[in-house]
């Protein structure tokens, strides 16, 4: 279970978690919607201790991530994949050595098994026999599948997606969703996707909470999502151009 | 007035930025010496990193010191031909580029060719989120980034700086044989008189930290990039001219130390 209480996080002047409380249940699919740059990503980062909040709490499975020494941040960051919304594969390594790096570094697994864990991985994002190729070698869609097939590589409890589908073809995009759904399904991990593709959101989510301006403003199934009332939620959901959200953004003009 | 205030604002800025700097480099460099220590240890990556970083610049080391191996020998010639004293030419040459020019030119080359490759490759990385990765993968920057480059560039500076004293006083050679007819073996005599141990262990002493401050300047210029492609430029030159400025400050330290310590 992913516990974050009253977080807060500025960078400089600008405030990008004001106060933020979120919880997520162990097993389920989370969606977390909002504008770009409303700080969803900077939530993510959290989560894995990439960034560190300076008030409130972050919790993973009872502990404290801020509280962690190394080598149980290193435990938890095992348990926790993150995938980037650009990919952030290495581009020095092989697509082989990307998807293996987590297996490559921790753990004393035989080259065969190696090879074989990474070639299921790819598989699974429906990517096989490419992993001799270099990441500069593949297209934008197959880059952030790569980086999904690393982060199942490691076989985590936890995965936390960035923003998957932007940037692919409808087609990957729905491919990305029906893969979010069955490793929920299959192998019943934690999933939390941030994005602001509301059909990518419909389909995977148990509950999708709306972030807005450094709060979660609202959280619910899909449905109660779809027909809240809330005139924020409304806007964004519908996509509209006129609303609360852009009358504020005037405003600071 | 209101040009007196925005001075002093503008110094302040500077001033905490160059605080900031050395703060950060500290932090780095404590971190690196911690890691460079802690097991596992990584033969591999540090062997690449030495032929990044060695192998592959030794034409251009070569080059330049052989040049300045020319260069220094005519540069004398031109005033001991006038007192008739030729043959120390050789002396002079073998000292100055053991002791100087031969450990300074080989860190600026190696500051402006590996040490911005380092940058730009870090900055990079840090830009498309590839450092924030490794972290998620549970594998720390420091050690698997910093740590082979740090141990490479300690390791070959010095060698590099070896062999460029070698190339410039077989380019002065080269120049007093053929051009100034001094005999082949008068040369090689006056220069290896000339020459103590303490001039070569001096010389090659401050290289090995050199190379440590090309290594931690451009890590952590690199791990410091905002602001994408532009910024990785910004960042590069940036650590290229803080790299050269502290091997400057570094080498008249040394100096200095030396001087009174092997009076």
């Amino acid at each position: 279970m992913i516990e974050i209480k009253n977080v807060y996080k500025n960078f400089g002047e600008h405030k990008v978690l004001d106060g933020l409380s979120l919880n997520i249940e162990t097993g389920t699919t989370c969606v977390i919607i909002g504008r770009s740059g409303c700080g969803k990503s900077v939530l993510l980062k959290h989560v894995v201790g990439l960034l560190f909040p300076d008030r409130g709490q972050v919790s993973v499975d009872g502990k404290e991530v801020a509280r962690l020494d190394e080598k149980e941040l290193n435990a938890l960051r095992l348990k926790i994949a993150l995938v980037f919304q650009g990919g952030a594969l290495f581009d020095s390594m092989t697509v082989g050595e990307n998807v293996g790096f987590g297996l490559i570094e921790h753990s004393n697994i035989t080259r065969k098994a190696l090879l074989e864990r990474i070639e299921e991985s790819l598989c699974l994002v429906g990517l096989c026999g490419i992993a001799n190729l270099m990441p500069s070698e593949l297209s934008g869609g197959m880059k952030k599948r790569v980086a999904l097939a690393r982060a199942i590589c490691i076989k985590p409890e936890i995965i936390l997606y960035d923003e998957p589908t932007t940037g692919v073809d409808p087609i990957t995009a729905d491919s990305i969703n029906e893969l979010i759904k069955n490793l929920h399904d299959k192998l019943k991990v934690t999933s939390v996707v941030v994005t602001h593709d509301m059909k990518s959101a419909y389909r995977v989510a148990d509950r999708i909470a709306m972030m807005y301006q450094g709060k979660i403003i609202a959280e619910g199934t899909s449905s109660e999502i779809e027909n809240s009332q809330h005139p924020v939620v409304h806007q964004f959901v519908n996509g509209l151009a006129q609303g609360p959200i852009t009358e504020t953004i005037e405003r600071f003009r | 007035m209101n040009n007196i205030i925005l001075f002093f604002v503008d110094l302040g800025r500077r001033i905490i930025v160059f605080m900031y700097f050395w703060g950060g480099m500290a932090n780095l460099g404590a971190q690196t010496v911690y890691q460079v220590f802690r097991p596992p240890f990584d033969r591999n990556k540090l062997i690449l990193q030495i032929k990044k970083a060695g192998y592959e610049s030794l034409p251009i080391v070569a080059l330049v010191s052989l040049f300045i191996g020319f260069i220094f020998a005519l540069q004398t010639a031109y005033f001991m031909q006038r007192i008739g004293s030729e043959i120390y030419i050789a002396s002079l040459v073998a000292l100055s580029l053991v002791r100087e020019l031969g450990p300074v030119i080989t860190a600026l080359v190696v500051a402006g060719r590996v040490g911005a490759a380092i940058t730009a490759e870090l900055g990079s990385m840090q830009v498309t989120e590839q450092i924030d990765a490794l972290e998620t993968l549970a594998t720390n920057p420091i050690k698997y980034l910093v740590v082979p480059r740090f141990l490479a560039l300690a390791i070959v500076v010095p060698l590099l700086t070896l062999y460029a004293d070698a190339i410039g006083i077989l380019g002065s050679y080269l120049i007093c044989v053929g051009k100034l007819g001094i005999s082949g073996s008068m040369y090689l005599n006056v220069t290896f008189d000339a020459l103590l141990y303490k001039d070569l262990f001096t010389g090659l002493f401050k290289t090995m930290f050199f190379g440590m401050i090309i290594a931690l300047v451009s890590c952590y210029e690199g791990f410091n990039v905002e602001g994408g492609a532009e910024g990785v430029g910004r960042a590069t030159t940036k650590s290229v001219v803080a790299s050269f400025i502290l091997i400057i400050v570094a080498d008249c330290f040394f100096t200095a130390l030396f001087y009174f310590i092997f009076p």
